[in-house]
């Protein structure tokens, strides 16, 4: 299966991330955004830090906008780059993850991903598998 | 879709279903056909059927899709039955454009242009890992969120002509940082006076062509004359004051009636409506203090070069806003609040809110042009208070996404084809060359004949680019 695909958008950028579980659709998706925010360098970044987050949303689609803006938060708060997530677990619409990244300070790169947006977003399971899609703005 | 021709560059989309009044669209038919690709029409629509809306849903000629409400929109509300919404003024709060002239003429720079872009490139810096060299303490961000560019003045960057001819004074009345989330400071502190990436950019133009001398002498432009143009918003503070309060009028109001989740929105009076407009304008002075940063690095750096250097502020037009105007509603002089997504205001002769030195002729509409491409002056008329509650375009407006100017476009071709055109560039990346190439957007020349003809702005003076600095 594959993990995530871009599509067609006028002005911003939007993806679909798939997975077998809701966790891995939607730990795929966290790694799409990785790609669009670092422009390419997504593979150099390394796992020196480890860190917990603790997310909770009103529905489905709100906990995957509060999971996705937690890494634009901790890029400008933190300076933390993700590189993997580590381990994902969702129930009731609250979800927690442990992560793994560096310092964004060690990599050239500029973030283009202003928000994350409840424009077309989506969380489905059809066919065996949980699809999200996700509006970033750009 | 039905959309009815009412006059040359005039269409109107009927009301039906849950529309509270009708849409209209100014575009050539050109334009239309572009603007047909996406879903621009249909969120025309949807903010039609918001309560309190005023006369029309409108989209202008640099119209296309954006979230909930298209960009290139502006609509307004009544202050007693209508709504605030953050999806109708954008997530870049207060992305705005100030233009600088200079006392260089085109051919002072010629020799220089690789030089010039290579400091203003180190010396400003365009975003993440490259944050900002300008540190804040607590107390001075809430300054400059309550007080602007004015602020920025004060403590020794730049001068008072510089906020006395920005829209506002560069400070937007009733903002309050209190109403700004700890997560949007915590986001924005290390950001004062950076550029931003996507399609922000700085550029070194020339006037190239003066359609209007009489008001081109009043804002100070010639023929020649080397101009400078910052295009940037309040950053990551602006983005995180969106999404905060996106997320409280949900838990306040739901989102179940509304056509699309973003155009979540609170009753203008409402305590929620109030604190919105209170963050927003938060926001949309840290933007003006960010330009004014800027600007005072790009005199420090361009001193260097040319000692004898001296730059003005001409005007510095807010894109996505919503401000409290008073504008005629059915005859009758009302206080009104006017959403604008991508679109600048054009205010004419006469009123007190453009700067005195511009008062007799109206206020500057600063238009900035695709990568490489001209940019444009007009003047704000009595025509646009009349049709677009005082509004025009904001830029060209792209046709074409991001993913497929990657996948047809290389960054190192772009740079190639500016560089044939005598365009210095230098980008971040090769990526965000070729995403906000020439190709992505409409045409600018195109989108400009259209709001003159129309008359809801008019055509003063034309920029052609020199040097491009982009994030």
């Amino acid at each position: 299966m594959k993990k995530f695909k871009f599509l067609e958008h006028t002005a911003d950028v939007k993806f679909q991330a798939f997975g077998k579980s809701l966790e891995e659709a939607f730990g795929n998706s966290a790694i799409a955004l990785k790609q669009i925010m670092t422009k390419g360098i997504e593979k150099d970044v390394k796992g020196k830090i480890s860190k917990k987050i603790k997310i909770t949303g009103d529905d489905l689609e709100g906990l995957l906008y509060n999971f996705l803006e937690e890494f634009l938060y901790l890029l400008d708060a933190e300076n933390f780059l993700l590189s993997e997530i580590d381990c994902i677990k969702i129930k009731n619409n609250k979800l927690e993850a442990e992560l793994s990244g560096d310092k964004a300070r060690n990599y050239k790169f500029t973030n283009d991903v202003k928000a994350v947006t409840y424009n077309e977003m989506f969380v489905k399971h059809a066919k065996g598998k949980w699809i999200v899609q996700v509006v970033l703005d750009v | 879709m039905k959309l009815k021709k009412l006059s040359e560059n005039i269409y109107e989309i009927p009301k039906e279903g849950k529309m509270n009044v009708l849409g209209r669209v100014y575009a050539s038919e050109k334009i239309l056909d572009a603007i047909k690709q996406d879903k621009t029409l249909e969120q025309v629509k949807n903010v039609a059927c918001l309560p309190g809306i005023l006369n029309a849903s409108i989209a202008l000629a640099d119209a296309h899709q954006g979230y909930g409400f298209s960009i290139g929109g502006v609509a307004a509300f009544d202050m007693g039955k209508g709504v605030i919404s953050p999806g109708g003024v954008g997530y870049d709060i207060n992305c705005s454009v100030r233009l600088l002239r200079t006392n260089l003429s085109k051919k002072d720079i010629l020799e220089n242009k690789k030089k010039v872009v290579e400091a203003l490139y180190r010396k400003i810096p365009s975003g993440v890992g490259r944050g900002s060299k300008f540190q804040l303490t607590r107390q001075e961000l809430n300054k400059v969120l309550e007080r602007g560019a004015k602020y920025i003045v004060e403590k020794g960057y730049g001068m008072e002509e510089d906020y006395l001819h920005m829209e506002e004074e560069g400070c937007l009345k009733g903002a309050d940082a209190s109403k700004v989330s700890e997560r949007a400071i915590k986001r924005g502190i290390g950001q004062l006076g950076t550029l931003g990436a996507g399609n922000h950019f700085l550029e070194v133009q020339y006037v190239d062509e003066i359609f209007d001398m009489k008001i081109a002498k009043a804002f100070g432009l010639k023929k020649d004359q080397v101009t400078i143009m910052i295009h940037c918003g309040s950053r990551v503070l602006g983005h995180q004051v969106a999404s905060d309060y996106i997320k409280k009028m949900e838990e306040k109001y739901g989102f179940k009636d509304l056509p699309d989740r973003e155009l979540i929105n609170a009753p203008i009076k409402s305590q929620l409506g109030k604190d919105y407009y209170s963050a927003m304008a938060a926001a949309v002075n840290f933007a003006f203090a960010n330009k004014q940063l800027i600007t005072h690095w790009i005199r420090e750096e361009m001193e260097i070069l040319f000692p004898k250097i001296k730059i003005d502020v001409v005007y510095d037009v807010c894109h996505n806003i919503a401000k409290f105007e008073k504008h005629f509603v059915e005859g009758e002089m009302k206080e009104i609040c006017v959403h604008r997504k991508g679109a600048t205001r054009s205010f004419g002769p006469g009123r007190t809110e453009v700067p005195k030195a511009y008062r007799d002729v109206g206020q500057p509409v600063l238009i900035p042009g695709s990568m490489g491409t001209a940019s444009y002056v007009l003047v704000g008329t009595k025509k646009a208070e009349e049709l677009t509650w005082g509004s025009t375009v904001h830029g060209a407006g792209r046709v074409s996404s991001r993913s497929k100017a990657l996948k047809t476009l290389r960054g190192e071709e772009v740079k190639k084809r500016l560089s044939e055109k005598g365009i210095e560039i230098k980008a971040g990346s090769w990526k965000s060359l070729a995403e906000e190439a020439p190709e992505v957007y409409k045409d600018i020349d195109e989108v400009v004949r259209v709001v003159d003809e129309l008359g809801i702005s008019k055509k003063v003076a034309r920029l052609k680019p020199l040097a491009v600095m982009k994030g």
